[in-house]
């Protein structure tokens, strides 16, 4: 069996201008939405408390939304989680009361109104943690980023590193783009999944770059464009296949990971499209119009020709 | 060209033995069991304990399947939870005769059923994390700019005695924050006082400027011994949330210094929340009275009459019976620190105290009245009271540095000096997170996490094997290699398993596929291009291996990233993930490269080779390749 029955390789980059257009408009929105609704963050980082409590019977989340307010308690979000029996309830940090009076308080008024309700979880984040977390994982993310951009200018070239990361963030925006729009909550592992996609997706942009690495050795007659796009073509029924692969774990995760991993998830799939389409179509157009060129991955290699059927040729350990 | 030397056939065979052993004890579950640690610093668990135990449940007929020691407590293993709650009233019974004043805590555990042999291997099952098996967490922030106001309030003191002592005449001390500020009238006791400075108070740091008609002598604790302060604050911290916790009668406490003023405190299995807080809240006071030698109370002490008026009873860790006065001398405040040690001339076991300059003065002036009388340091918890120690006063006692010594072993100095400690904390605690998660949701995490795995693992190794063929097949085992080998390492290295933990293992399988999928199309374009089947294989592993190396390198470096600034979740994630990518280049390339050499490398006139369809578009025709 095979998908992928390409004749002659495709002209991905003339059509590059297109695709950057796009990207760009992707991009342009994802950050519009990112400053206009912002993201709609999670106890962990903004501090608060959240609890999770169980019914027997489904909820009535305006009757818990009551009893709580009934409190005195400023807002109180309540919503169902997960199941129609499962409620989800988050106080905002309340100067002056401490967390574990807080979440008693809401529980007692809550079995007082409801003997059947068990609590499954709580959890208090002070405001200090909060912030710390913010800073922690900017420092990830710049980390990440000069991480990658070191190793890829060491392993091929400064246009490769500068390509590459631009094509990512171009995904790691998006990403937080779709979750200011529809306002999904941006909880700890869904960072964790963004970096993780950050990781993922540049492996995606060196496949194709190894590739036209090893073209431009290979074939000595084609141009730039032309290597960029047999790079693209002869890789890319491994770029699906990998990521057909990737996302059917990841939606096996969607499927049985319940509510907990449901953002972790989504997280993952939007970052799995768009880092196919930003390593194919954005980072092989940056490098290119950044002016990558043969000189420029092969070093004093111009001197003996190779052979294109040698079987070590391109195999650089 | 495909054979591998017999060693790298021998490495494949000891990763999959090493990995199938450290993954088996997972598959044993857990089975009920009683365990018994000790609750105070005094009581010991030991061999002699096992056999108490041993011997109870065999009086009281009850059949455990297992009673170890291991490391500071005893384990006692049943086959159902009915078993487990008769043995722990069993036992319960059998070792706190007293139950206000226990001497054990005797909890209800889960044990692993995994074989003696295995766990004489040291091979564990994962350490489940809180958001896996249910329980509270704790984060609490320690002040330790308190603990440090209070040195420099102590210090205050120190220098004001010492300067008297020496005759140097200031015109004021003033503590400033921690900051401790001295005003002399002239340049000469000026001089004289920082000689003073410099030769007794080393933990500080002095500047000096003319203030007016006067001079001020500003003195700060020095970097290093402020750190040490605070380092020893956090230390006694942890130290008194150890003591007690125990009192709660959990099985497997975690407590942990994070970062430089955090104390982590996770308590598997408990669901009181606010009974948890109240415990680790409590205040515990020390008190210094003396002892009552009157002739009633020696007779209430030795034959157990009337305590006398003003006085009440106490027993020592000993169980004897002290006779104490109910006027307080001296309380824990006024006590900076409790240390063992040696005498350097009698080679006893001591133990060292250091009280403030207010203690000080006051300890001198009783000493000097009692010399031949016994004083008592009672520590009191929950309001109940006991003897921590009781010694006789030899000689007036100046300075604030007291030794007590006498009859004790090392172990018992150390004993006594942390019961001092222990009684109150150094610095104040806040609790600035706290997460509680029931045991259904426990269960049900795992659950879900273990079915994302398994279902995602079915679904990629089903496409595997129809689009590749027999490297798809090999593709699909190297991933099940690779699930065992992070499952072996995770529970060698005992690493906590949190839910995030599971969903990196699922998307880490995702990503080792790659490695194979990046080989395999490999093979098939060299095939494409018409080379033979061995040089083929040959050559796609070959060209594969530098993009694997690279990609799984960039992946690496985010992992890195996460596991470095990442706290929580995100580190049970990134552990994960990290180990994941390592093992994956193991299983990924060099495993199923062993499988391929072993299945094709032997045939010298390999004609095709299973690897799923190759089509050429020259011939616009597909060609079987198997």
């Amino acid at each position: 069996m095979e998908f992928f029955k390409i004749k002659r390789d495709i002209p991905f980059m003339r059509h590059a201008v297109v695709f950057n257009a796009i990207s760009f408009i992707t991009f342009l929105a994802a950050v519009f939405f990112l400053f206009s609704r912002g993201l709609h963050l999670s106890v962990e980082f903004t501090g608060g408390t959240l609890m999770e409590v169980s019914y027997s019977q489904p909820a009535d989340v305006n009757a818990v939304r009551g009893t709580v307010a009934a409190l005195g308690l400023n807002d109180v979000q309540v919503q169902n989680f997960g199941t129609a029996r499962d409620v989800l309830i988050r106080l905002p940090v309340q100067k002056g009361v401490s967390s574990s009076q807080q979440s008693a308080n809401v529980f007692v008024a809550l079995k007082a109104a409801d003997p059947t309700v068990t609590l499954r979880r709580s959890e208090f984040v002070g405001p200090q943690v909060g912030d710390e977390l913010v800073v922690d994982g900017l420092k990830a993310l710049a980390f990440v980023i000069v991480g990658i951009m070191i190793y890829l200018a060491l392993r091929f070239e400064w246009k490769f590193a500068v390509a590459a990361i631009i094509a990512n963030m171009h995904d790691v925006i998006i990403i937080l783009g779709f979750f200011a729009f529809f306002q999904w909550e941006f909880s700890l592992p869904v960072l964790a999944a963004v970096l993780a996609v950050l990781g993922y997706s540049v492996n995606e942009s060196v496949v194709i770059f190894d590739r036209i690495r090893e073209n431009f050795r290979r074939y000595r007659k084609m141009n730039t464009v032309q290597v960029i796009d047999n790079a693209i073509t002869s890789t890319i029924s491994r770029t699906i296949i990998t990521h057909g692969s990737t996302q059917l774990m990841v939606l096996s995760m969607l499927i049985f990971g319940g509510a907990t991993l449901h953002y972790f998830a989504l997280a993952l799939t939007i970052g799995i499209l768009f880092g196919i389409y930003s390593s194919v179509f954005v980072a092989a157009a940056v490098a290119m119009w950044l002016g990558i060129q043969r000189e420029d991955l092969i070093k004093g290699g111009s001197k003996k020709d190779e052979d294109p059927n040698d079987p070590n040729a391109g195999a650089t350990v | 060209m495909n054979r591998y030397p017999l060693w790298k056939y021998v490495i494949i065979v000891i990763a999959l033995l090493v990995g199938v052993l450290y993954t088996l004890p997972n598959f044993f579950g857990e089975a009920p069991a009683v365990q018994v640690s000790s609750a105070k610093v005094t009581v010991k668990v030991d061999s002699g304990t096992k056999t108490l135990v041993e011997e109870t449940l065999k009086a009281a007929g009850l059949d455990a399947n297992l009673v170890a020691l291991d490391g500071m407590s005893v384990k006692a293993r049943f086959d159902n939870t009915e078993l487990q709650l008769k043995a722990k009233d069993a036992i319960q019974k059998a070792l706190i005769p007293d139950p206000a004043n226990p001497g054990y805590v005797v909890a209800l555990n889960l044990l692993s059923r995994s074989p003696a042999w295995l766990t004489s291997l040291h091979a564990f099952p994962m350490y489940l994390g809180l958001d896996l098996r249910g329980g509270v967490h704790f984060m609490l922030q320690v002040d330790t700019k308190a603990a440090l106001t209070k040195k420099a309030e102590s210090l205050t003191g120190d220098i004001r005695t010492t300067l008297r002592e020496k005759n140097v005449r200031h015109s004021g001390i003033s503590r400033n924050g921690q900051v401790v500020e001295v005003r002399f009238r002239d340049v000469a006791t000026l001089a004289a006082a920082k000689a003073i400075f410099q030769d007794q108070f080393t933990d500080l740091q002095t500047t000096d400027a003319p203030d007016g008609a006067e001079f001020k002598l500003t003195a700060v604790i020095k970097p290093e011994a402020a750190r040490l302060v605070q380092e020893q604050s956090l230390k006694q911290n942890i130290t008194t949330l150890h003591n007690r916790i125990n009192e709660l009668g959990v099985a497997e406490p975690v407590i942990q210094q994070q970062g430089l003023d955090r104390i982590v405190v996770q308590l598997p299995g408990v669901q009181d929340t606010a009974k948890a807080k109240d415990i680790l809240g409590r205040t515990a006071t020390l008190e210094v009275r003396m002892v009552d030698e009157s002739a009633e109370a020696r007779a209430a002490e030795t034959a157990g009459g009337m305590v006398p008026f003003g006085s009440e009873r106490f027993t020592d860790p000993r169980g004897q019976v002290v006779i104490v006065k109910k006027q307080v001398i001296l309380t824990g405040d006024n006590l900076t620190d409790a240390q063992p040690g040696f005498d350097g001339q009698t080679q006893e076991a001591v133990v060292n105290l250091t009280l403030d300059a207010k203690g000080a003065r006051i300890f001198r002036d009783v000493t000097r009245e009692s010399i031949g009388k016994r004083m008592a340091i009672v520590l009191f918890e929950k309001g109940k009271g006991e003897v921590v120690t009781a010694p006789v006063i030899r000689s007036e006692i100046s300075g604030g540095r007291v030794q007590i010594s006498g009859s004790m072993t090392a172990m018992e100095a150390t004993d006594t000096a942390l019961l001092l400690r222990a009684g109150s904390l150094a610095a104040p605690m806040d609790i600035i997170e706290e997460t509680t998660i029931g045991p259904s949701l426990g269960a049900e995490n795992i659950a879900k996490g273990f079915s994302s795995v398994t279902w995602g693992f079915a679904a990629v190794a089903v496409f595997m094997c129809f689009y590749y063929m027999l490297f798809g097949v090999f593709s699909s085992l190297a991933l099940a290699f690779n699930l065992l080998l992070l499952v072996a390492v995770l529970s060698m290295l005992q690493a906590t398993l949190t839910l995030p933990g599971m969903a990196a293992m699922a998307l880490v399988l995702g990503m080792a596929i790659d490695s194979n999928v990046l080989i395999n199309e490999r093979i098939r374009e060299e095939l494409r291009g018409g080379a033979s089947p061995q040089a083929a294989i040959n050559v796609g592993y070959d060209r594969a291996w530098a993009t694997i190396l690279d990609s799984n390198i960039t992946t690496l470096i985010a992992g890195v990233a996460l596991l470095a600034f990442g706290s929580g979740p995100v580190r049970g994630f990134a552990v994960v993930h990290c180990l994941g990518i390592l093992t994956s280049m193991f299983s990924g390339v060099f495993f199923t490269r062993g499988l391929v050499n072993f299945w094709y490398g032997r045939q010298k006139k390999l004609k095709t080779v299973s690897i799923g369809t190759i089509w050429r578009p020259e011939a616009g025709t597909q060609v079987k390749a198997n």
